[in-house]
């Protein structure tokens, strides 16, 4: 199965740039508020056609999201 | 799917090995013990279900939310939500353990600053009011002079003793959100049982969007609200007879009332919007207290701020009732029926006696299977 997550390069004083602008934000990592950007900029919508969970799925491991999905389905909600 | 308050939906709760690290922190730090309210929002911030909080308020954001109802960001934001610094026990720069009452480890806290701030205008701020009579500012006199600031980890969830497996967290109603495929989705927010008035403002609501979530209040209320547990039967009892299955869901909402009126109905529809709703109905006197607020100020507040800066859109509803003229239930905006006699509406404390007598209300009040889930509940109270 592909890892669902890739890794991307960016300039390094962008980066240490964007530690400076995360400090106190609430953002706890650099990469969590680049992706936040990212998603603000270029939508879920076709991240969601692939796949009707993708806007959140992705911040899930495999087990976390299996764990909600059983808890779901014992509602009876799936 | 809509963006939680603020852009982000938070996540502070820790797993892995930083919750190992942080767990040996915890046991070597001081302890807070925290009351009822407290602890309801560490967990909501913990899930992120008080987004965009990652902590208990400072100075700079409970400032802001008491004279301008925004954060120190800009965000709106209504309610104050803060730590009292019971003992003086947290030091600024320390990380404090935080228990709950029976002595359970649920989180830490950063400490970023220690302060007073003064209970007459945070009560006139965030309530209306300072009258002492009212319970928020009971509560407020209730807690030391200190609030303690800094942000938070929740190391294990608290445990109830009802509805767990009916705890679902932002990130889980999302989830189920996607799953089922509603793109709109209207919550229901009620501290009381589902009377056939309310039924029929969901069921409006629902008829113009995907999907509804019932999501009851299960935090602190006052000691004459019905208890939650008895809530959940009837909410589970009305929901299996009387409303789709493939379109509606319940879940609790573990925030503590604050008895705020407009303010608290306006914290009640943003913290929705990060659990993915996109619509909240606002009754008539939504989180009000005696006759602190006017009956539709908690709807009237939100013109006080844009579409964009609430990014939840409230519906709207009148008192609603059985209209005896056209046979269905109707609002004063919808009724055939003029005459108050043609108008099938019980006051709560009317309910109250009928229902403490094990007497069940009018059917087009009440339906039958709630009616006797709470005589049941009211009467074996009385008899102990």
């Amino acid at each position: 199965m592909r890892d669902p997550k890739v890794t991307v390069k960016i300039p390094r004083p962008l980066y240490e740039r964007i530690q400076e602008v995360i400090t106190d934000s609430g953002f706890s990592s650099a990469t969590d508020f680049i992706v936040f950007v990212l998603r603000d900029l270029v939508g879920d919508r076709a991240l969601e056609k692939a796949d009707p969970t993708a806007g959140v799925q992705d911040n899930f491991t495999k087990d976390e999201l299996a764990e909600i999905r059983r808890k779901l389905e014992n509602l009876g909600y799936l | 799917m809509i963006a939680a308050h603020g852009g982000r939906l938070i996540n502070r709760i820790a797993t892995g090995a930083q919750r190992d690290e942080l767990l040996k922190i915890a046991e070597k730090a001081p302890r807070l013990t925290l009351n009822e309210r407290e602890l309801s929002d560490l967990e909501m911030i913990g899930t992120g279900a008080m987004s965009p909080l990652t902590g208990f308020m400072g100075r700079a954001d409970l400032n802001g939310v008491v004279k301008n109802c925004r954060l120190s960001t800009g965000v709106v934001w209504p309610s104050a939500v803060t730590l009292s610094n019971k003992d003086g026990v947290a030091k600024v720069g320390e990380t404090v353990a935080l228990h709950d009452e029976g002595g359970k480890l649920i989180g830490l806290i950063e400490v970023r600053e220690v302060y007073s701030y003064d209970k007459k205008d945070e009560a006139e701020g965030t309530l209306g009011t300072s009258d002492e009579a009212h319970p928020g500012m009971q509560y407020l006199m209730s807690i030391g002079d200190e609030y303690v600031a800094g942000d938070v980890w929740v190391l294990n969830m608290p445990e109830y003793d009802f509805a767990n497996e009916n705890r679902l967290t932002p990130r889980e109603t999302r989830v189920l959100f996607k799953a089922k495929g509603w793109k709109t989705i209207v919550a229901f927010q009620t501290r009381n049982p589902i009377h056939r008035a309310h039924e029929y403002l969901t069921k409006c609501a629902l008829e113009l969007v995907d999907g509804l979530l019932i999501h009851p209040l299960v935090g602190a209320t006052k000691a004459d609200d019905i208890p939650a547990k008895v809530r959940m039967d009837c909410y589970e009892t009305l929901l299996e007879r009387y409303y789709p299955k493939d379109r509606v869901a319940l879940a609790v909402y573990p925030q503590a009332m604050r008895y705020a009126g407009p303010r608290e109905a306006m914290l009640h529809a943003l913290l929705r919007k990060n659990y993915g709703c996109t619509h909240f109905i606002v009754g008539r006197d939504h989180a009000g207290v005696g006759s602190y607020y006017g009956t539709y100020d908690a709807q009237e507040i939100f013109g006080n701020f844009t579409a964009e800066e609430i990014g939840i859109q409230p519906m709207m509803f009148e008192h609603a009732f059985w209209d005896k003229v056209a046979g269905a239930m109707a609002s004063n905006k919808t009724a055939a029926a003029t005459k108050p006699e043609d108008k099938v509406f019980l006051s709560g404390t009317k309910v109250r006696e009928m229902l403490t007598n094990g007497e069940r209300p009018p059917v087009e009040f009440t339906r039958p299977e709630v009616a006797d889930i709470l005589i049941n509940a009211m009467t074996s109270k009385a008899s102990v």
